[in-house]
């Protein structure tokens, strides 16, 4: 199988606000990737453009999944394309049991024509199916019958979200910090979770600060991203120094992108005020 | 205090007038007693106004397009149930009894044998105030007084026919009992609701009411009274699906004794304006109750609902929960009151009123209150109203669902609190249904 997700020249307003500023980046089926950088540099912001997230606005340039244009797709249609995202803090919908909100997702991604009010996966053949992704995620069986998100600690959410992932088979997915608020075990968790699913049977973009959920899953690529575009790709090694180091090297290369870094988090900032 | 223009047109002569309810007398075979309370109740009728939209009942309500003239009570004897009249409640339900009426008189008596022979009574009002008199006297309108409006004087002195069920001390009657009310485009319902529970007495009651199609217009002015002595327990479902074109007022009373336990499920889907007026009294130590409220709005739908929950006796529990989905430009009221009269020591009491709406035009209002008069009780109420929030629909899209798909799974979603709380599995999935029926499909 060989997919290919493209994104050039993304430029990404939220509220008419620039974020994104040219990102361009090229993720192929396999192979696994990490998005670092420091806080508001965007990262979440490409995440969630790539997912459709209806705030934020693609003003120029193009996400494109082999040959089909994700940028005019509402989030269901890239969700039935291939398309998964991680959230880093994914929200609880009360009175929805996650095995129906699982099983009703699982048949619209596998089916993508299906219509609405067409039948759903069997729901034994589904359960199933859950219960062993469970067993090789080391899930709690309760899981299914708790309320989506709902009351979830930190640690569950985002094995949840790795659940999805495992019960969606996305051709591309996204994870959003999916390590943090971890403490180790979870983290190793959570990687362990990862490689179960195979890496190797999707592309991954790891969005991370730091560098745990990265130990597990080496990327082959690693791209810095400052001021809302993408200012350095590198190896393993690029996120390895980055961890050791932090940002001061990146910060001092690419000044511009500095200034619109702090530009960016001041109006976040102004905002929150 | 002069009557409003808001209501003045709803006076009519000639449909609710004098010859009317003369006429209503003299078709009808009742006891004298009953004609002494119906005449009494029609003196009450004429001697006091419509509601004044100043009445903090009645203030957000809406009226002005009832036209009383453009309906008249069925005097006249029964018809046949309208074709094509939806009955939602009996889906795999194994009923014990079961009555039928249409435009408020019951055409159809069903009661298993057994269960008769044990003295369980469930059969038509106007029959059973002659077969059960002394029985029928003495509960019925024991709980709902005429002089509360005026609609309430009309419906209890010109109340056509109802259901009548009687459950003797320590009967558990374990099937549900079924109780439909179909109404014809443009016809009236003016019936009531009766039960009884003696002592130690177990009962299902499925109430539902239905039009022929869901445009369909009409009048509905009931009553339900629910009696419960102790150590009984009584499950009371009511759905309320008239035709989009129906104009419905109610007053709804239980009475709840000692030890005994009352749930009461309310789903309102139909009606065009609704009135309703439902209470709860806890009238003696340790008596429970739960309410659950499932209202599911369109168009211009107006549901108007006054809660009640009576803390009359001490060590008493009520519970209440409404939840209301609105779409389009429809609208809810729920103004809700617990009251602790003086002594109701230990009283536990909760109400809650959650809203949800899907469209910018829908509105809700949600007034709780508390008047308490003793010193020693746990009282709490919260409301929420809101629209459905976009972050949930775009988590849902990406995993997916479309986005109506996405609204729909979440309005099941922010029922099923209620759905948890119904003991009754059948009853669940008929409201569930009827919901999804209901939800629009969104762009």
């Amino acid at each position: 199988m060989s997919h290919i997700l493209q994104i050039e020249n993304l430029h990404v307003s939220v509220n008419d606000k620039p974020i994104l500023r040219g990102v361009n980046l090229v993720i192929k089926f396999g192979e696994t990737h990490a998005l670092m950088g420091p806080n508001g540099s965007g990262k979440s912001t490409l995440g969630l453009a790539i997912a459709g997230h209806p705030n934020y606005q693609i003003t120029q340039g193009s996400i494109k999944l082999d040959d089909a244009n994700l940028t005019e797709m509402e989030a269901d249609e890239r969700s039935r394309a291939g398309v998964f995202m991680a959230f880093q803090r994914p929200v609880a919908i009360p009175g929805v049991k996650t095995a129906d909100f699982l099983r009703h997702a699982a048949t619209n991604v596998r089916r993508p024509d299906r219509k609405e009010g067409q039948d759903l996966i069997p729901m034994r053949e589904f359960r199933k199916e859950l219960k062993s992704k469970m067993e090789q995620l080391k899930i709690d069986p309760d899981f299914a019958r708790r309320y989506v998100n709902d009351g979830f600690s930190g640690g569950e959410m985002k094995r949840a979200e790795i659940l999805t992932m495992a019960m969606l088979s996305p051709k591309f997915a996204i994870l959003d910090e999916t390590d943090s608020g971890l403490d180790a075990d979870a983290v190793r968790l959570a990687s362990a979770s990862i490689a179960e699913i195979g890496r190797d049977k999707m592309g991954l973009l790891i969005i991370t600060h730091h560098d745990k959920l990265l130990e597990h899953n080496p990327p082959q690529f690693t791209h810095v991203m400052l001021g809302g575009r993408i200012v350095e790709t590198g190896g393993a090694e690029l996120a390895r120094e980055l961890h050791d180091q932090g940002y001061d090297r990146i910060r001092k290369s690419y000044p511009d992108a500095e200034a619109a870094n702090q530009q960016m988090l001041a109006k976040e900032e102004s905002l929150a005020v | 205090m002069t009557t409003s223009a808001m209501t003045d047109k709803l006076d009519s002569t000639e449909t609710f007038g004098q010859p009317a309810f003369d006429r209503l007398l003299e078709k009808r075979i009742d006891p004298t007693w009953l004609t002494a309370k119906r005449k009494q109740a029609w003196e009450v009728f004429q001697s006091i106004d419509w509601p004044n939209p100043r009445d903090e009942n009645w203030m957000r309500s809406e009226l002005r397009g009832l036209r009383l003239s453009k309906f008249a009570p069925n005097i006249d004897e029964s018809v046949e149930i309208p074709e094509g009249t939806p009955v939602r409640l009996l889906e795999g339900v194994d009923v014990s009894a079961s009555l039928r009426s249409v435009n408020g008189v019951v055409v159809s008596e069903s009661l298993d044998e057994g269960l008769a022979a044990q003295g369980v009574v469930v059969g038509s009002l106007s029959r059973c105030a002659r077969d059960h008199s002394a029985l029928v006297e003495r509960y019925l309108h024991s709980l709902i007084c005429p002089k509360s409006d005026r609609f309430a004087a009309l419906q209890a002195a010109m109340w056509s026919d109802g259901y009548f069920v009687y459950v003797p001390r320590n009967v558990r009657v374990e099937k549900p009992i079924h109780l439909h009310a179909a109404m014809a485009d443009g016809q009236v319902d003016l019936s009531h609701t009766l039960i009884v529970l003696e002592s130690g007495a177990e009962a299902t009651v499925l109430f539902e009411s239905s039009s022929p199609d869901v445009t369909a217009k009409g009048l509905h002015c009931g009553g339900v009274e629910l009696i419960q002595h102790g150590n009984s327990h009584l499950r009371y479902v009511n759905l309320q699906d008239w035709g989009k074109g129906c104009w419905h007022f109610a007053h709804q009373r239980a009475s709840v004794g000692r030890d005994s336990q009352l749930q009461w499920t309310v789903a309102a889907m139909g009606a065009k304006f609704a009135q309703v007026d439902q209470r709860v009294e806890l009238v003696e130590p340790g008596a429970r109750s739960q309410v659950n409220g499932v209202m599911f709005t369109q168009d211009r739908q107006h549901l108007v609902y006054n809660t009640l929950q009576h803390h009359k006796a001490p060590h008493c529990t009520s519970d209440f929960l409404y939840k209301s989905v609105l779409q389009d430009r429809s609208r809810t009221v729920w103004r809700g009151m617990i009251k602790v009269s003086e002594g109701a020591q230990k009283t536990d009491g909760y109400q809650r009123n959650d809203n949800l709406m899907l469209s910018d035009a829908a509105r809700a209002d949600s007034i709780p209150g508390l008047e308490i008069n003793a010193d020693d009780v746990r009282c709490t109420h919260g409301s929420t109203s809101g629209r459905v929030d976009e972050e949930l629909i775009f988590y849902a899209q990406s995993r997916g669902f479309t986005r109506s798909e996405a609204i729909r799974m979440i309005v099941t979603g922010f029922f099923q609190q209620i759905f948890d709380r119904i003991t009754i599995q059948t009853v669940r999935e008929a409201l569930g249904a009827a919901i999804a029926r209901q939800v629009r499909q969104y762009e």
